[in-house]
C-alpha cells in the first residue's frame, strides 16, 4: 500500500512497541528466578539457582509438574483421536446439520471458564471424581477438543477428496485408502491439533483450580496457589523454563515448517 | 473395429437400463450403452449432461438407482470401486502430493502384493510407455500439468486393466498440448488393446478419438454412432447441433405425399423425404451442402431450392471461405466455400441453394438450442 | 446381443431387467457415529455440569428465581456485572487499536521480518497464561519493576496492581494474539491492487485506505474483537490476580459465591447471567461472522 514516508515511520515504531510489550513483560521471570532472597520485589538482589534447584528438589513442585505431564499427555492422545474423529465426521455429513453441530462442539471455546468450572465441580462431587485423574482428563479432554476439531477440519478442507476416489479406483479399500492417502496428507493438521490439545491441558487453570486437591495438583494450579500464597521466586524459575521451553519448541517448528514449504 | 490392432484383453461393457436419481433430480434416465471389448468409447455432451455421472457409475463410485451393469460380463453392481479393477484418469491428475511419480505407480501394485522385482520392472515398463522415465523420483508438484496427467495414465494402467475411464482428461491443458497428448492416448490404446471410456465435452476431441461416441443430453443418450454416422444421419435435433456446423430452417411446414414443404419468410423450400408422427420438422442443412450464387444468375439449378439472404459475415480460412448469411426471417445460414469459388462481400444479396435430397429432416426441439448456450 | 449392434437408450428397446435393480439406502448413518464420542464427552463434561448449575440456580435454598432477584436487587451485583462489561469494552478497544497496525505490519513486511513478528504473536498465546499473569503481577505490584523504575528515576509511585487500569493491561495483552491472528488471516487475502486502483482513479492515500482497505479487513477485525470480548467477560485468573475490591469481575464473583460461601444458588445465578449474556452476544455477532464467510467464499 502507498504511504507517506512519516506514515511509514509510525506505523513502524507501533508496531515494535506492541511486539515489545507482547513479549516483554513475560521477560521479567527471568531475572526474579536468580534472585538470592526469597522475594518477588524488584530490582532481584545477587544471583543464585537456588529456586530451580527447589523446583527439582521441592515434592509439591516436581510432583505437580509431573502431574501435568501426565494429564497433558492423556489429553493430547484422547482429544486427538476423539477430535480427530470427528473433524472427518462433519467433513463427510452433509446439510445443514454438520454446520450446527459444528458450533455446539466449538462452545466449549466460548462458555466462561468459572460458570463451566463451578458446574464440572458439582458434577465431580456427585460422582467421586474431584481430585482424580479421571477427571482431570475428561474436562480437559473437552477443553481440548475444540482446538484438534478446528486444526484437523483446516487440513481435511486443503485435502482434495478426489484422491480418495483414485485410490479406491487403484484397489484400495476404506482402510488402506485412510492409512496411504488421507492420513498423510492431513498429518500437519492432526499433530498440530495434538500440539493444541497438549498445551491446553498443560496450561488450563480455572477448572482444574475447581477440581483439584491436596492429592492430586497441576502445574497451574501450584504456580497460582504459590503466587497467592507468598512470594516463593521458585515460580519465576518455573515461568522461565516454561518460557524457553516455548521458544525453542515454537522456532524449532516455524523454522523447520519453512524449510518444508521451501522443498 | 472393435478392438483393432490389440491382442482383445479390453472388458465389454453392457449398461442396461441405467438411472441414477438425486433426490428428486434424475442425473440419468434410462441409460443404456454397450461396449464392446476394446472399444474407444466416448461420452460426448455438455455439462451436466450425465456423461461424468455415467463414468462415476462404471467406476463404482456412484451407486445407480436402477438397471443393471455388467462388466467383462459380470454384473457389478453393489461390487465396492476398489474390487472392480478399472484404471480410472481424473481431469485433475488426482497424483498423490505425498509420493513420488515411481510410488504413485506402484502404489496399486503394492495393494496387489506384486513382488517388488516385478513391481518396478512394471513401474518402469508403464512410465516408459508415456515417456516419463527420466522423472520417476520426482513429486507431482514438481511436474507440468501434462506430464501430471501421463503419469497418471501410467498410474491407472500400470495394473492392466481391462477397462480404462477418462474423464476429460485433458480438459486442463492448453491445445498443442492437448492434440499431441489424443495422439499419444490414441497410440496407447491401440498398442494395449484395453477397453477405454473417454469423457468429453469437446466434440473435435471426441471425433479425433473414438472409435464410437454416445452423445449425452440432460441424462439421456440422444444417439451412438461412430463420428460419421453423427455427423451425416443425425438422429435429433441436438446431435446434428452438438457434432459439427449446422444449418437450421424452421417454418410453417406441409407435407405432400413422401416430401416436405417448409416456408421461410415468403419462400418455400422442399426436402425428399417426411418425418412421421405429430412433430414440427426443421431442416437441418451441412455447411458442404449450401452454396451461393449472385442473385439472377442462370438459373440452371432446376430442382434446387432456393433462398434470398445477405451476406453477414466472411471469414476467409485458407483453404477456402466461411459466410454466415442472414435470411429473410433473420436466422443465419452457415455456407463453406471451396478455394477458387467466387467471393462474396458483406452486404451482399445473395441467393443460397441447396439440393432437396442434401436436407435433413428433425424433429424441432427447443432445449437443443438451450442447451447449447 | 450382438458385437456390432448399437444399442441406444430409448423408452421401447431397453430392456429392464428387475432382478437385478438396486437402490443404495438414502441416509448414511456413518458420519454420525464418528462424531459421537465427542458429541458424548460434550454433554457429559459441559452440558450436564451446565445443566446442573442452571438447576441449582433455581433450585437452591429452595425454588423460585430469589437468586435472580437477590443478583438484580443488589446495587453491588449490578455494579460488578456493569464494570465486567466496561472492562471487557476497554480491552477490546486497546486490542484493536493495537493489533491493526500489527496485523498489517505483518503483510506488508518480507518474509525474515514476518517470521519475527509472528514468533511474537505465538510465543505469548503459547507460554502459560498463569506464567504471564504472573509476570504482569512481577511489574505491576508496589515494589515491581515499574514502580521501581519511577522511584529511581524520583518520579514517586503509582498505584498499579490491584486497579481497573492494571487489570486491563495484562488482560489486553493476554488476549491480543486472538486479536491479531483473525485480522492477519482477513488482512493476508486483501488484494493490495485494489488499493492501487483506488489511487490510479484519483484518491489520497489515505482516502484509499479508509475507502477501500479499511472496509475489505473489517470482518478479521469482528472477528477479532467478538472472540476478545467474549473471552473477556469471562476472564478469571488475570482479574484475580491482578485487581482488587475495586475491579473485581462477574467471575471473581461467581468463584466467591461457590468456594467461600457455599452459596450455591447465587453463584449458579451469576454464572447464568453471565452464560447468557455471552450467547447474546454471540447471536448478535453471528450476522457479521456469516458475511466474513460469505467474503471468504468468494474469493
Amino acid at each position: 500500500m502507498p504511504m507517506r514516508p512519516m506514515t511509514r515511520v509510525l506505523l513502524g515504531l507501533v508496531c515494535l512497541a506492541v511486539a515489545l510489550w507482547l513479549v516483554a513483560p513475560t521477560l521479567v521471570v527471568v531475572p526474579m528466578s536468580f534472585n538470592e532472597n526469597k522475594s518477588l520485589a524488584f530490582p532481584p538482589k545477587g544471583f543464585s539457582g537456588q529456586w530451580y534447584a527447589n523446583f527439582v528438589s521441592n515434592p509439591e513442585w516436581s510432583m505437580s509438574f509431573f502431574n501435568s505431564l501426565k494429564v497433558a499427555s492423556l489429553v493430547a492422545v484422547a482429544a486427538t483421536v476423539i477430535g480427530t474423529l470427528a473433524a472427518f465426521g462433519l467433513d463427510r455429513m452433509r446439510g445443514a446439520a454438520s454446520g450446527w453441530l459444528r458450533l455446539v462442539l466449538l462452545t466449549p471455546m466460548v462458555v466462561p471458564g468459572v460458570v463451566l468450572a463451578i458446574g464440572i465441580y458439582a458434577v465431580y462431587l456427585d460422582t467421586q471424581l474431584v481430585g482424580t485423574l479421571l477427571g482431570f482428563v475428561l474436562a480437559h479432554t473437552m477443553l481440548a477438543i475444540p482446538f484438534v476439531l478446528i486444526a484437523v477440519s483446516a487440513s481435511l478442507e486443503m485435502f482434495d477428496k478426489r484422491l480418495e476416489l483414485a485410490a479406491a479406483s487403484l484397489g484400495a479399500g476404506r482402510w488402506a485408502t485412510f492409512r496411504t492417502v488421507t492420513l498423510p496428507l492431513i498429518l500437519p493438521g492432526v499433530l498440530s491439533g495434538l500440539l493444541f490439545a497438549f498445551a491446553t491441558s498443560f496450561d488450563e487453570i480455572i477448572v482444574s483450580l475447581f477440581i483439584t486437591n491436596p492429592y492430586l495438583k497441576t502445574l497451574p494450579v501450584q504456580i497460582f496457589t504459590s503466587i497467592t500464597r507468598d512470594a516463593d521466586p521458585t515460580v519465576a524459575a518455573v515461568g522461565t523454563i516454561l518460557l524457553v521451553a516455548t521458544t525453542v519448541l515454537i522456532g524449532g517448528g516455524l523454522l523447520l515448517l519453512g524449510r518444508e514449504r521451501r522443498t | 473395429m472393435a478392438g483393432q490392432g490389440g491382442a482383445g484383453r479390453g472388458a465389454a461393457i453392457d449398461i442396461s437400463a441405467v438411472s441414477k436419481l438425486y433426490g428428486d433430480f434424475a442425473a440419468l434416465t434410462d441409460v443404456s450403452l454397450a461396449i464392446r471389448p476394446g472399444e474407444f468409447m466416448t461420452l460426448l455432451g455438455p455439462s451436466g449432461s450425465g456423461k461424468t455421472t455415467t463414468l462415476n457409475v462404471i467406476a463404482g463410485f456412484t451407486e445407480i438407482s436402477g438397471g443393471s451393469l455388467e462388466v467383462g460380463g459380470r454384473s457389478v453392481v453393489g461390487v465396492p470401486a476398489h474390487k472392480r479393477n478399472i484404471g480410472v484418469v481424473f481431469q485433475h491428475y488426482a497424483l498423490f502430493p505425498h509420493m513420488t511419480v515411481s510410488r504413485n505407480v506402484a502404489y496399486p501394485l503394492g495393494l496387489r502384493r506384486v513382488a517388488r522385482p516385478e513391481r518396478e520392472a512394471r513401474v518402469a515398463r508403464a512410465l516408459d510407455m508415456v515417456k516419463m522415465s527420466d522423472f520417476a523420483h520426482r513429486y507431482p508438484s514438481e511436474l507440468s500439468g501434462g506430464q501430471q496427467q501421463r503419469v497418471a495414465l501410467a498410474r491407472a494402467l500400470v495394473f492392466d486393466p481391462p477397462l480404462l475411464l477418462m474423464d476429460e482428461p485433458l480438459g486442463a491443458l492448453d491445445k498443442k498440448l492437448r492434440e499431441w497428448l489424443q495422439l499419444e492416448i490414441k497410440r496407447i490404446h491401440r498398442e494395449l488393446g484395453t477397453t477405454f471410456v473417454y469423457v468429453t465435452h469437446d466434440q473435435e476431441e471426441a471425433l479425433v478419438l473414438s472409435d464410437r461416441i454416445a452423445v449425452f443430453n440432460r441424462g439421456r443418450i440422444e444417439q451412438v454412432g461412430t463420428g460419421r454416422q453423427l455427423y451425416d444421419e443425425p438422429e435429433t435435433l441436438f446431435v446434428a447441433r452438438f457434432i459439427g456446423d449446422s444449418t437450421i430452417l424452421r417454418g410453417p411446414a406441409r407435407t405432400d405425399g413422401s416430401s416436405t414443404a417448409l416456408s421461410i419468410a415468403g419462400e418455400t423450400v422442399v426436402a425428399d423425404k417426411r418425418l412421421d408422427g405429430a412433430v414440427t420438422p426443421v431442416m437441418l442443412l451441412r455447411p458442404e451442402k449450401l452454396s451461393l450464387r449472385r442473385p439472377g444468375a442462370a438459373p440452371d439449378a432446376s430442382g434446387l431450392n432456393r433462398l434470398r439472404g445477405t451476406i453477414a459475415e466472411a471469414i476467409y480460412l485458407g483453404s477456402g471461405s466461411k459466410y454466415e448469411v442472414r435470411l429473410g426471417d433473420g436466422s443465419i445460414a452457415l455456407v463453406r466455400s471451396a478455394l477458387g469459388d467466387e467471393g462474396f462481400a458483406i452486404g451482399e444479396a445473395v441467393d443460397l441453394t441447396f439440393a432437396g435430397s442434401d436436407a435433413k429432416l428433425l424433429a424441432d426441439d427447443s432445449s437443443a438450442d438451450v442447451m447449447l448456450t | 446381443m450382438s458385437a456390432g449392434s448399437i444399442t441406444q437408450s430409448g423408452s421401447g428397446r431397453a430392456s429392464v431387467r428387475p432382478e437385478l435393480t438396486y437402490t443404495r439406502p438414502r441416509v448414511s448413518w456413518g458420519p454420525w457415529f464418528l462424531v459421537l464420542p465427542a458429541l458424548v464427552l460434550l454433554v457429559a463434561v459441559m452440558g450436564y455440569p451446565l445443566a446442573s448449575v442452571t438447576l441449582r440456580s433455581f433450585a437452591e435454598p429452595e425454588w423460585g428465581v430469589q437468586n435472580y432477584v437477590w443478583f438484580f436487587g443488589a446495587p453491588v451485583n449490578l455494579t460488578v456485572l456493569r464494570r465486567t462489561f466496561t472492562i471487557s469494552a476497554w480491552v477490546t478497544l486497546v486490542c484493536v487499536i493495537c493489533a491493526y497496525p500489527y496485523a498489517y505490519v505483518m503483510t506488508a513486511v518480507g518474509p525474515r521480518l514476518r517470521l519475527l513478528l509472528v514468533l511474537c504473536v505465538l510465543v505469548p498465546f503459547w507460554v502459560s497464561g498463569v506464567v504471564r499473569t504472573l509476570s504482569w503481577v512481577l511489574l505491576l505490584q508496589d515494589s515491581g519493576v515499574i514502580n521501581s523504575v519511577l522511584r529511581a528515576l524520583g518520579l514517586g509511585s503509582v498505584r498499579l496492581i490491584r486497579t481497573q487500569t492494571g487489570v486491563v493491561i495484562g488482560m489486553a495483552q493476554v488476549l491480543l494474539p486472538f486479536m491479531i491472528l483473525p485480522m492477519y488471516s482477513v488482512m493476508k487475502g486483501i488484494d493490495l491492487r485494489l488499493v492501487q486502483a483506488a489511487r490510479s482513479l484519483g484518491a489520497r492515500p489515505s482516502w484509499a485506505f479508509l475507502s477501500v482497505y479499511l472496509p475489505l479487513s473489517l470482518p478479521g477485525v469482528y472477528a477479532g474483537a467478538v472472540i476478545v470480548f467474549i473471552l473477556a467477560l469471562g476472564f478469571y485468573i488475570t482479574p484475580a490476580l491482578l485487581g482488587g475490591p475495586r475491579s473485581t469481575m462477574l467471575s471473581t464473583l461467581v468463584q466467591n459465591q461457590v468456594l467461600s460461601l457455599l452459596q450455591w444458588g447465587r453463584g449458579g445465578a451469576m454464572g447464568v447471567v453471565l452464560l447468557v449474556a455471552t450467547f447474546i452476544l454471540l447471536a448478535l455477532a453471528a450476522p457479521l461472522m456469516r458475511q466474513r464467510h460469505k467474503r471468504a467464499g468468494a474469493r
